[in-house]
């Protein structure tokens, strides 16, 4: 099994028109995934080889039976488009888009928990969600990824992501599912929804998950992480970042004891995860443990 | 972006925040015309974007223009925590009755704003929290509802800051709270907010931090990054748009995405070697974006050796390829280049560098293989043994 998406979830991109969002719609529809829409509010009725185009995202769920949404919109149309789609019945948001303010992204999470409980969002600034072999929607690179399992993968850096499936893939390991979080400061999925989605899923029998320094996120992870049957094993990015210098995230600033990278290692180690100096390492690590599985 | 204080009081009164009247001074002259103009007692205030500038000298109280030029000559010039101080702000200082702590900032984990609320300002609010954690009043705020008028008097009331002032209070905190959402602020903080003798209330200091991200819709903002300092390398950076922070090895570090460019510094230091900088050139970067960084990166003498990591995602490798070839075309590179190039388009990028591979340019096929050469390389090119292994 994977988790959070799978070959049956039906896609709609808004901003499929764009460059971006007309790459890698169309690249993630090569993949195997179900891009069945994209919506642009002027150009419904037209198509990006063949994929219609819906002025809303309601019609485009109307028409195809869409249960998820990738968005590639600029910063500013985010929000709108995340509620547009949640005001749609969609059930998992995903935003590609950096660079959202800060106060949208709190109002957007918020609004959501309020009015949308049955609505997921993934991001924003985060890579999307990969199951190899079933169904890539988002930016990474599906040849990087390897299906059947047996390791889920969860980070909040794009980059680290496609290096930890690259190495698995390498190392002929596969995945079920990998989930990139993003590294924004309002994450609409947090790296312990989907500890519990991988726990949950029989498929997944080693989790990977990767970190970096800013925030709390890896420290509230390590708590769930001690009380789950799954192995985790660990990489966390920033070991030697400049305390309280920013780093290009707007979610990774160094703020008191929690934040640093080691107070993350330590606080994951402490629960038991098996931590990588690398992410070379931590690839290993996850080979390692998957070839003591019973 | 950090705010100067003098920037940060004409942000927060622009909301109706009752600041203190002042004057910006760049030289002792403009500093005694702004006290004589604003009347005596001034204070005289460093202004620099770190904490601990009472405790270095850098707030002085002058009764009359001697005293004011005198401040002002000891205080421009002043190395403040490695800050040097170009500006002064002047102000009519403060009858003080009372010295109060308000702040708003996201808290990340709650996933809510959070106001903390104090009697005990004009102190290190840190060291208050820690040892007596009642003193500071947390509030969450719902980003959609916003601090309301009950939510702030249940706050005030655990602050002990109920009473005949708490109108002025609740008024003052609105002011503050549409400052922090509409004003897209990361931080506002005061500290102290004081309560005058003749019981009024002012923000007598302003730490306020804004959301880059929102800079789109608030082009008044121009005027707060051109006094953005940080050192030359960081400047030429912001101008090209590029994600820098200057460091002080000698190995020259791009990478796309925040976190593998962080974990590039982290693999330079495990094999010995110590990072020139941080610079992440972001998703979807395009070959001048590669240029310039290899310019901006190669311009800075400490800089033995460059190691390029880029992982394609949203980045296509064909780009990055082009990028660093253009750039060896157009500038002369005077450091040897490493690249690791892997992911989108990675086996056309690879191939278009296979063309120009030479003593200048080479390719490693992993992270750690790349991050050894190019340390390698630096420590030929310095002199210097390459240092031992970070555990």
């Amino acid at each position: 099994m994977t988790i959070l998406a799978d070959e049956t979830t039906r896609v709609v991109y808004q901003g499929l028109t764009g460059s971006q969002g007309r790459f890698y719609g169309l690249r993630n529809r090569a993949y195997g995934t179900q891009v069945v829409a994209g919506t642009h509010p002027t150009k419904g009725g037209t198509d990006v080889e063949g994929i219609p185009v819906f002025a809303t995202v309601g019609e485009a769920v109307d028409a195809t039976g869409a249960n998820a949404s990738c968005i590639f919109v600029p910063a500013p149309g985010v929000a709108p488009a995340v509620l547009e789609a949640a005001g749609a019945g969609i059930e998992l948001v995903v935003v590609i888009t950096e660079g959202v303010p800060t106060h949208d992204q709190a109002r957007m999470h918020a609004a959501l928990v309020h009015d949308f409980p049955g609505t997921r969002l993934l991001g924003p600034n985060c890579p999307g969600v990969i199951s190899p072999g079933r169904t890539n929607i988002g930016i990474t690179a599906g040849e990087i990824g390897r299906g059947g399992g047996p390791v889920g993968i969860v980070s909040r850096s794009g980059t680290l992501t496609y290096q930890a499936l690259h190495e698995l893939t390498q190392a002929g390991v596969g995945q079920t599912t990998c989930v990139g979080i993003g590294g924004d400061p309002v994450p609409g999925t947090t790296f312990v929804d989907c500890l519990a989605l991988f726990e949950a899923d029989p498929d997944t029998r080693v989790v990977l998950l990767i970190g970096e320094i800013g925030g709390s996120a890896e420290e509230e992870a390590a708590e769930y992480v001690a009380g789950m049957a799954t192995p985790v094993v660990g990489y966390v990015a920033g070991v030697t970042a400049p305390p309280g210098r920013r780093m290009g995230h707007a979610g990774a600033i160094v703020s008191g004891t929690r934040g640093t990278a080691r107070a993350k290692i330590d606080a994951l180690e402490a629960a038991g995860v098996a931590v990588g100096r690398d992410p070379s390492e931590a690839a290993r690590l996850v080979a390692e443990t998957v070839a003591s599985l019973t | 972006m950090d705010l100067f204080e003098y920037q940060g009081k004409g942000f927060l009164g622009s909301f109706g925040v009752p600041v203190p009247a002042g004057k910006v001074a760049t030289d002792a002259d403009e500093a005694v015309a702004a006290a004589e103009e604003l009347g005596f007692p001034a204070a005289v205030k460093a202004q620099v974007r770190v904490g601990g500038r009472g405790k270095a000298g850098g707030v002085r109280v002058a009764a009359d223009a001697g005293e004011a030029r005198a401040a002002a000559e000891a205080i421009l010039g002043m190395d403040i925590s490695g800050h040097l101080v170009e500006r002064v702000w002047v102000e009519a200082a403060a009858e003080i009755a009372a010295e109060h702590y308000v702040s708003f900032t996201l808290d990340r984990a709650a996933r809510a704003h959070l106001g903390l609320l104090s009697a005990r300002g004009g102190v290190d609010i840190e060291a208050v929290a820690a040892e007596d954690p009642g003193a500071v009043a947390r509030l969450h705020i719902d980003p959609v509802e916003g601090l309301t008028t009950d939510g702030c008097r249940g706050w005030i009331a655990a602050a002990g800051l109920s009473g005949p002032g708490a109108r002025d209070l609740i008024e003052l905190l609105g002011r503050l709270w549409v400052a922090y959402s509409e004003g897209d602020a990361e931080l506002v903080e005061v500290n102290p907010l004081v309560v005058t003798a003749a019981g009024s209330l002012v923000a007598l200091d302003a730490k306020v931090t804004l959301d880059d991200s929102a800079a789109y819709r608030h082009p008044d903002w121009d005027r707060y990054a051109a006094t953005q300092e940080g050192d030359e390398r960081e400047r030429a950076a912001r101008a090209r748009g590029l994600q820098y922070v200057g460091l002080d090895g000698s190995v020259g570090i791009i990478a796309n995405g925040a976190g593998l460019a962080m974990s590039t510094l982290d693999v330079v230091a495990q094999v010995g070697g110590r990072p020139a900088n941080f610079l992440d050139i972001g998703g979807g970067a395009k070959a001048e974006v590669m240029a310039a960084a290899l310019e901006l990166v190669n311009a800075d003498p400490e800089v033995a050796a460059i190691l390029v990591n880029i992982f394609g995602g949203i980045t296509r490798g064909e780009e990055v390829a082009r990028g660093i070839v253009e750039a060896l075309e157009r500038v002369e590179i005077t450091s040897p280049i490493v690249v690791r190039l892997d992911g989108t388009n990675a086996a056309e990028g690879r191939a278009i560098l296979a063309g120009h591979e030479s003593a200048r340019l080479r390719s490693r096929p992993t992270m750690v293989e790349a991050a050894r050469t190019a340390v390698e390389l630096a420590a030929a090119a310095t002199g210097e043994p390459a240092g031992a292994p970070v555990a």
